[in-house]
């Protein structure tokens, strides 16, 4: 499945520690916004506003648990920020893997 | 194991990997610094590298195309910025066009090298690769980088599965 998602949202959400750290906490999605909010020296409005550009990101969700709304990490949404790093990782992964290969063919040059 | 730490910022659009060799930071330099030795690192193996100009001084170029399994050949080139052998350079790494001119077109990114002796023989090297902007990665992630690249990977892994020093 494509997943369709903004990414300069995404990348925007992300530009903030309280919202990194939402986005860590809510991987267990065992919290609602008010349990959210207890964690920050903040108001639950400044929470509330902090989930809802997540949400808007696609980062996070909700989800009703009986009476409450849990707020859960969308991981899929994670994953596509980092996937641009990713290839990043691999080109030089390799590069470096190559660059090994030359340095142990060529024990000699080395005291060279 | 060759690559000892990544870390990916995503809010600063920074990729980190450190690398260890068994060997002197002057020889690890050479690989940057010896236009023969880069060539036959910098592209996979499905996209070979040769290199043009080399330039390795503050203000200099460094000119590169690579040939592709259909003939074809992208150019690329750095603008070195930064250069402290055997320890450091600094270049943005960009995109040319068929004529060797930048193109204005593809994003350049900024790419950090750090080479350093930690004892015991062996060399660390770091390289950071910053984006400008998110637009920028998203670009660079949609030239099909990614398939590429995981063609090369098959291959070095089965270069690596006949050699007889990996197999040791």
């Amino acid at each position: 499945m494509q997943i369709a998602l903004d990414h300069d949202r995404i990348f925007g959400a992300l530009g903030d520690a309280t919202r990194r750290d939402i986005v860590r906490r809510a991987i267990d999605g065992t919290e609602g916004v008010a349990e959210l909010a207890a964690h920050y020296p903040m108001s639950f409005a400044a929470v509330q506003k902090h989930v809802a550009i997540l949400e808007r990101a696609g980062l996070v969700s909700k989800h009703r648990n009986g009476r409450q709304k849990l707020v859960r990490t969308n991981i899929a949404g994670l994953r596509v920020a980092r996937r641009l790093l990713d290839q990043y990782e691999e080109l030089w992964r390799e590069r470096v893997e190559r660059m090994h290969q030359l340095i142990s063919d060529s024990p000699k040059e080395a005291d060279r | 194991m060759t690559v000892i730490a990544i870390r990916k910022d995503p809010h600063s659009r920074t990729m980190t990997l450190e690398a260890e060799f068994e060997a002197s930071p002057e020889r690890v330099w050479q690989l940057w610094a010896d236009p023969r030795q880069l060539e036959r690192w910098w592209g996979p193996p499905t996209y070979p590298a040769t290199v043009d100009a080399h330039d390795l001084r503050p203000g200099g170029r460094v000119e590169y195309h690579m040939t592709g399994p259909e003939g074809d050949q992208p150019r690329g080139f750095w603008d070195v910025e930064e250069v402290e052998p055997p320890n450091r350079i600094v270049f943005q790494d960009g995109f040319a066009n068929e004529d060797g001119t930048p193109s204005t077109e593809l994003p350049m990114t900024t790419a950090r090298v750090a080479i350093q002796a930690i004892g015991g023989g062996k060399t660390r090297m770091s390289i950071e690769s910053e984006f400008p902007t998110v637009e920028a990665m998203e670009q660079l992630a949609a030239m099909g980088m990614e398939e590429g690249l995981r063609q090369a990977v098959g291959q070095i892994d089965s270069i690596l599965a006949e050699d007889p020093v990996g197999a040791r």
